[in-house]
């Protein structure tokens, strides 16, 4: 019996890599999650796209805010862009843009085709702050709280199912 | 007609794979000599089968019949014709009935040259083989039907994927299923002993000689792919730890524990359970390097198409196959009783110590290659690579490269272990007083460096030293142990110094403006355009010279294939005695013709895969070996006699 | 979530394998070298596994500019990967940090090596006549 014990030792790792194939099967995913949850928003000064003047992350103390990552070249930000639209119409929370990447002929064009949901748009065209946001694909929204801490973070586009499972219900908590 | 024929000798191939696994073994279990008769003629039968399904896939090609949708997913009109070949095998469905075609081709090889085994070992073997086959065929069949016709019949197909339509990656998938498939022999022969509950000494010796040629063709698959790799993808790297790659690696490791401790118990009835083990393992391993491969589990830059089915699949035949064999080694490995003695100062000892070395290494890289996986199922995301492996791969063969001497230099059974060591001093001198040259030529070099190339002398020095030593005339295993022996040491020392004194410089070229890197000059002529049959390429001359002699000119490419819309870097490479020179061109950087160009200067690194082939060619002498050859007759002559007495 | 990595394998695909080269003015070679060092060691997180050397992706391009700038500013090595790490997390570095998640990773090899060096040695103990 003794003997049965050790020689079933490879069996068992055996069915525990099996085991974790088959879950990883289900889980897998190229999402990278955000080390910034929970932590201050990084320290910008960005100009805006149709405003005159910089903005910095102190310009947005006392309510809570969305930052929307886009750029006229990205495809699914043209999907996203309803979703985007809804949800700053609803008022529920400001919604900010970050011009990421991008040509201000590019983008205003695209946000006259589309029209512009943003209270503002922010320009990053070096990259710079997008970096420090950890940025890696557009589109990402980042939900930010009225003291400046990000709270959470959605990789590729908004989503109605995101917006209502995810977005609205941290909102609320925040309220 | 043509793809009809060959799904219906695939549909025929599984009727015969069900047949080979149900009847010998049926036949075993009622010692019912009929039975067990079938396994041979079926054996072959099958094979031919799957071979004439696999040559109407490649008659497809050749016809560029586009109403097949994997043909016309994989060439098209403009393609050469060498590459309508092999494009039967450049994607997945090919490539797994082509494996399909190689496993036959083994199981008939096996029924041919297994004269020595007894007629209920050999039908217990086929039998498994052809339950291995069974699964394959019905993953062809099921999941990646080759044959599958699509209707309109477009005019003109989707081409080969360019990365694929080169020589070195035409032959590694071929190599490494003649490996993966090659070590299923002993995974097999595991299985059957395991059934039997016995196995002995002729047994095992019949399995090793599988096992090396198997391992053979593993080395030269990786080897392969490794110089692929460095040519094609045009970053200059030769390995990159890459999950695709470690699935190639995993096996190879596997085996390599293996070969050694086969030797210990082809001669000594002792740790014959460790050698069934390692055989299950090593083949499990070539399973689960396909479904990582093939499923889309993990992120690798290698994968081209994933399919979750297709994942399910091989996962599913994964757990039948290993879940099954290691179930019966958790049954039955107490009843392979080891009887021998063993003495811990003994050539036996050393040989287990390098398969737990690489039993340790293979190891570390499955759990490498998984533990991202570990971090996904709880949320969270690391990447494990180059620096994790190399600096595991640098603790864990400095042992073995210590301990390779002493290995080969104690004797069988029992030894002195002073004695043996103070043998060894003398190269241990040498070693130290080569390794100052080499630093002393070379300097800096780093502690990895220093390490790697004292251990690839160590090996060099001791083993032409025992060879010189040794009395008598050298039988075939000595010479393929010591050719495979130096192979390592030579692998050792030019992968230490490609990894650190290599040269990389990415600078930025005008016509007519000459740079100075490691010693070279390069000149950098202009761009001009260049149009192949399938691609269209932008070419840069650059002229590299030593002084005043001029070494060569490299013609670096930046290709463009119009029907995959897909541009690639082809670099030029100079392949010297000592090192390479390799220039891969960027992008124009302004209008007055300057590019960004990178110059790699990569010493010995052709060395590195020569040491490879030493180490397979090794392999191939071991199978020559007069003792086993000798032996192998007696017992054929043994079996033989045995089934006349009972005729 | 499936369109999107069923997106990027699609992406990848038709990207190719191009080389990205970019060409920065070192003050010297241990800045070079440095710079080297690191983007081989930092992944490009919208590539499938390629190093930031290695890839031509644009974010890629943005991070190599970000690195050679930090590297010609005179910063170390350890600097530059935490503030990488910092911003995209550990799966950033192909070095996976050592800490209680990852003792495993780092340590078990040497587990199974004296464990096994343990059994193989009173195997052959018990073996010995």
């Amino acid at each position: 019996m003794k003997k049965i014990v050790i020689t079933l030792i490879p069996l068992t790792l055996f069915v525990g890599l099996v085991t974790l194939l088959f879950l990883n099967m289900g889980f897998h995913n190229e999402t990278v999650p955000s080390p910034l949850i929970g932590k201050p928003v990084p320290a910008f000064e960005l100009p805006q796209l149709y405003e005159e003047g910089t903005m910095s992350e102190e310009d947005f103390l006392g309510e809570p805010w969305l930052l929307n990552v886009w750029g006229s070249w990205c495809p699914n930000c043209l999907y996203e862009h309803p979703v985007v639209t809804d949800l700053a119409q609803s008022g529920q929370l400001k919604v900010v843009g970050l011009n990421w990447k991008d040509e201000f002929e590019n983008a205003d064009a695209w946000l006259n085709r589309l029209g512009n949901p943003y209270h503002t748009i922010l320009v990053d065209y070096k990259g710079n702050v997008a970096i420090d946001f950890g940025v890696y694909g557009a589109p990402e929204s980042f939900l930010i709280d009225a003291n400046g801490i990000i709270v959470h973070k959605i990789v590729g586009e908004l989503t109605p199912d995101n917006v209502q499972n995810e977005i609205l219900p941290k909102l609320a908590q925040l309220k | 007609m043509l793809p009809e024929i060959g799904q219906f000798l695939l549909v025929l191939s599984l009727l015969l794979a069900t047949a080979l696994t149900v009847l010998p073994m049926l036949g075993y279990a009622r010692n019912n000599q009929t039975l067990m008769l079938t396994a041979r003629p079926l054996s072959h039968v099958l094979f031919l089968t799957v071979m004439a399904s696999f040559v109407m896939l490649v008659v497809l090609f050749i016809q560029q019949d586009f109403s097949v949708l994997y043909v016309a997913e994989n060439s098209s009109l403009e393609l050469p014709l060498r590459y309508r070949i092999t494009a039967a095998w450049g994607a997945h469905e090919g490539s797994i009935l082509m494996w399909v075609t190689v496993q036959a081709l083994w199981i008939s090889a096996v029924a041919k040259y297994s004269q020595s085994l007894s007629l209920s070992q050999i039908s217990r073997v086929l039998s498994v083989l052809g339950f291995i086959a069974l699964g394959f065929v019905a993953f062809v069949l099921f999941a990646s039907n080759p044959f599958e016709t699509i209707y309109p019949v477009p005019a003109d197909g989707r081409d080969l994927n360019p990365l694929l339509q080169d020589f070195g990656m035409i032959m590694h998938p071929p190599l490494l299923y003649f490996g993966y498939v090659g070590l299923s022999v002993a995974f097999a022969l595991s299985v059957a002993a395991l059934i039997g509950g016995e196995i002995n000494e002729q047994w095992i010796r019949w399995s090793r000689r599988w096992t090396n040629i198997a391992w053979a063709f593993l080395t030269m698959g990786i080897i392969l792919g490794s110089w692929w790799a460095y040519y094609e993808l045009g970053w200059g790297g030769w390995w990159f730890w890459d999950p695709v790659e470690n699935a190639s690696f995993l096996p190879w490791l596997a085996g390599t524990a293996l070969i050694h401790v086969q030797a210990v118990s082809e001669r000594k009835n002792a740790f014959r359970g460790w050698t069934v083990l390692l055989a299950i393992i090593a083949f499990s391993l070539c399973i689960l390097g396909t479904f990582l491969v093939r499923s889309g589990s993990i992120t690798s830059v290698h994968s081209f198409a994933a399919d979750p089915f297709r994942g399910i699949f091989i996962l599913v035949l994964l757990a039948i196959y290993s879940g099954g064999a290691l179930t019966l080694y958790t049954f039955r490995a107490n009843q392979l009783k080891s009887r021998d003695t063993l003495n811990l100062n003994s050539r036996e000892t050393l040989l287990l110590a390098n398969s737990l070395i690489f039993i340790t290494a293979t190891f570390t890289v499955l759990l490498g290659t998984l533990f991202p996986m570990i971090f996904e199922a709880v949320g969270k995301k690391i990447s494990v690579g180059a620096p994790y492996f190399g600096l595991m791969f640098f603790v864990l063969m400095i042992p073995m490269a210590v301990l390779l001497p002493l290995g080969s230099q104690l004797k069988w059974h029992r030894d002195d272990m002073m004695a043996a060591v103070k043998q060894l001093l003398p190269y241990f001198i040498l070693t130290t007083l080569l390794t100052l040259i080499v630093w002393f030529v070379f300097k800096p070099l780093n502690i990895r460096a220093i390490a790697g190339i004292y251990g690839g002398l160590w090996v060099l020095t001791a083993t032409i030293g025992q060879w010189l030593k040794q009395p008598g005339r050298a039988t075939a295993g000595f010479i393929g142990m010591s050719v495979a022996h130096i192979g390592v040491a030579v692998f050792l020392f030019a992968m230490s110094m490609t990894e650190h004194k290599d040269i990389e410089q990415d600078i930025l070229m005008s016509p007519g403006v000459t740079k100075q890197v490691g010693g070279y000059d390069f000149t950098f002529l202009g761009v001009d355009r260049v149009k192949q049959e399938n691609y269209q390429a932008q070419q840069g001359h650059v002229e590299v010279r030593r002084g005043d002699r001029l070494i060569t000119t490299l013609n670096p490419q930046k290709r463009f294939y119009p029907k995959q819309q897909m541009p690639m870097t082809e670099a030029a490479i100079y392949v010297g005695w000592t090192k390479d020179i390799y220039v891969s061109l960027g992008e124009a950087v302004n209008k007055e013709g300057a590019w960004a160009v990178r110059i790699y200067i990569k010493p010995l690194i052709r060395w590195m895969w020569f040491g490879g082939i030493l180490m397979l060619t090794g392999a191939i002498i071991g199978l020559f070996s007069a003792r086993i050859k000798r032996q192998e007759d007696k017992q054929r002559d043994q079996v033989m006699a045995q089934q006349l007495n009972l005729s | 979530m499936t369109m999107r990595i069923i997106f990027i394998i699609i992406s990848f695909i038709i990207s190719g394998q191009v080389n990205a080269i970019e060409v920065y003015d070192f003050k010297n070679e241990q800045q070079r070298a440095l710079y080297q060092e690191l983007t081989e060691e930092l992944r490009c997180l919208v590539c499938q596994n390629q190093n930031l050397a290695d890839s031509d992706a644009d974010l890629a391009k943005d991070l190599k500019d970000q690195v050679a700038e930090f590297v010609m500013n005179g910063q170390d090595k350890d600097t530059i990967l935490a503030y990488m790490v910092q911003r995209y997390g550990d799966f950033v570095t192909y070095n996976p940090p050592l800490n209680t998640s990852t003792v495993v990773l780092w340590f078990s090899p040497f587990v199974v090596l004296l464990l096994g060096a343990g059994i193989l040695i009173y195997n052959i103990r018990k073996k010995q006549s």
